[in-house]
């Protein structure tokens, strides 16, 4: 079972994954199997409870599924066996309320994991730091608190925080939902920046400009299944999904 | 009023002056704070344990997978309600006492007895204390901790607990207050601490007023003290987030 998945292509598989919540009667997810390349920058799309969220969730781990398999790099990450802790290193995730560490300092919420889990010294994540911070506009804020940022900025730091691990694959769940609209474009373009950069990422946005912009791959998802999978110039000039043609006339 | 205070000059001599009784105090006063601080490590300490296994049961019991850790959790959480009920529905001096007469029957060392019921004591508080500072983080913290590869005790040590610590540090200042009170009842295991030092002046002088007044003004000048310096670090806390 292990050979198959050690294409080196592929960065994540996932099989037949299902989600079913103990206090909840409906399926979050029921079987999904998709396959995510290296480079890909793959947009999540589908109607409110759909299961998106999940899915990202169930991808590192932060869901527990009821069913399926996901593999990560060739290891299986729904193997108990298998160290969940090393694996989340190599994941980033973007949430849509920041969650960043109020108690810490701009610097320490993006240098505490490098240096706690042992992947960097003290210097070495202090500078790769300050080269984040510098990438995303933010060079002044190093040394504030996360509650003296916008929510543009506390976003972008999130990224920055989870970027600090050199993250082989990034997870963003509605990064831009709890933003003003004005702050929306700073976010988008440090995503859009990432993913011109070669980075493999997953992202579950209503932001179609982005999709059409950047994804190499868009999927539809609705009552926790994939309903349609396709490149974006197919997937928005040609549905060929009576579903996702319905959802698609509403959110354009 | 000149004979008043004639009177009352001559009582204190008495009390505090004469045979350096004055001593008692002072050396039970230092007893008083031993106690109350070995006794604060300690109920910290459980505490912290305690309030962890009860807000992990409750947080994560029902999506846990069944095995073995799972029974585990659910057997320390059982022990840490057994332990939350005895402590907070028996009086501490009772407590003191079993410690003393009971527990500790063979030993001699009445500090490590009084330190060990005190610092149990006050964990039970101290627990209930500090899981409802964790709980009341928003559990986004936890999943962006371990979203980096953080398990679970390096995120509750490292972003969780100093969180909740913070909010509930006026509560944990009163309980340290209460402690303070509280081992008032040392003298019941014949243990010199400051009550137990104005009792033995009353025994040889047979006048209350002075050492009882004493030991008042001591205990209301260390809470003060205390209350205060509280005060001035939660401001210190309370700036950093801004
Ligand atoms: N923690 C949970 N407990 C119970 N049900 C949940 C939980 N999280 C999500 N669900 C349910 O799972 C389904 C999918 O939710 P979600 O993945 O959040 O959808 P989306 O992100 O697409 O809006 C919904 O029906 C939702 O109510
Ligand atoms: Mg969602």
């Amino acid at each position: 079972m292990t050979t198959e998945h050690n294409d080196s292509n592929v960065l994540i598989e996932v099989q037949g994954l299902e989600k079913h919540f103990k206090n909840s009667t409906v399926r979050a997810l029921n079987g999904i199997d998709v396959k995510i390349n290296k480079g890909d920058v793959v947009v999540v799309i589908g109607p409110s409870g759909s299961g998106k969220s999940t899915f990202l969730r169930c991808l590192n781990l932060l869901e527990v599924p009821t069913g399926g398999h996901i593999w990560f790099e060739g290891q299986e990450i729904t193997d108990k066996k298998n160290d969940i802790n090393k694996m989340r290193q190599k994941m980033g995730m973007v949430f849509q309320s920041f969650n960043l560490f109020p108690h810490k300092s701009v610097r320490q919420n993006i240098t505490m994991a490098p240096i706690k889990l042992g992947v960097m010294k003290k210097d070495e994540a202090n500078r790769r730091a300050e080269e984040l911070v510098e990438r995303v506009g933010l060079p002044d804020k190093i040394d504030t608190y996360p509650n003296s940022l916008s929510g543009g900025q506390k976003q972008r730091i999130a990224i920055v925080r989870a970027l600090a691990m050199n993250p082989d694959v990034m997870l963003f769940d509605e990064p831009t939902s709890a933003l003003d609209p004005e702050m929306i474009g700073e976010v988008l373009d440090v995503m859009k920046e990432l993913a011109k950069e070669g980075m493999t990422m997953v992202v579950v946005t209503h932001e179609m400009g982005f999709a059409k912009e950047v994804a190499t791959r868009v999927i539809f998802m609705e009552d926790g299944k994939i309903l349609a999978e396709d490149t974006p110039e197919e997937f928005f000039d040609n549905p060929d999904n009576e579903r996702l043609r319905s959802f698609l006339s509403k959110v354009l | 009023m000149t004979e008043w205070f004639a009177h009352q000059k001559a009582l204190f001599f008495l009390n505090l002056i004469d045979d350096d009784r004055w001593r008692y105090l002072a050396d039970g006063l230092v007893l008083t704070l031993e106690i109350t601080f070995f006794a604060l490590i300690l109920g910290l300490t459980i505490g912290i344990i305690i309030a962890i296994i009860r807000a992990t049961h409750d947080n994560t019991y029902d999506t846990m997978a069944p095995g073995f850790g799972k029974i585990v959790l659910k057997v320390l959480n059982i022990i840490s309600k057994v332990y939350l009920t005895v402590i907070r529905g028996t009086p501490v001096v009772v407590q003191l006492l079993i410690m003393y007469y009971i527990i500790f029957a063979t030993s001699n060392n009445k500090l490590i007895v009084a330190v060990l019921a005190f610092g149990i004591n006050s964990g039970a508080y101290v627990a209930e204390i500090v899981r409802s500072g964790i709980m009341s983080i928003d559990k986004g913290q936890m999943e962006a901790g371990r979203s980096l590869g953080f398990n679970y005790v390096q995120t509750m040590t490292g972003i969780i607990i100093p969180q909740a610590f913070k909010n509930v540090l006026p509560a944990l200042a009163n309980e340290f207050i209460t402690l303070l009170k509280e081992t008032a009842v040392s003298g019941y295991i014949a243990l010199q601490d400051l009550t137990k030092g104005a009792y033995i002046i009353i025994g040889r002088t047979y006048s209350a007023f002075m050492p009882l007044i004493a030991i008042a003004l001591v205990y209301l000048v260390l809470v003060m003290f205390f209350t205060w310096l509280v005060g001035r670090l939660e401001r210190r806390l309370r700036s950093s987030d801004h």
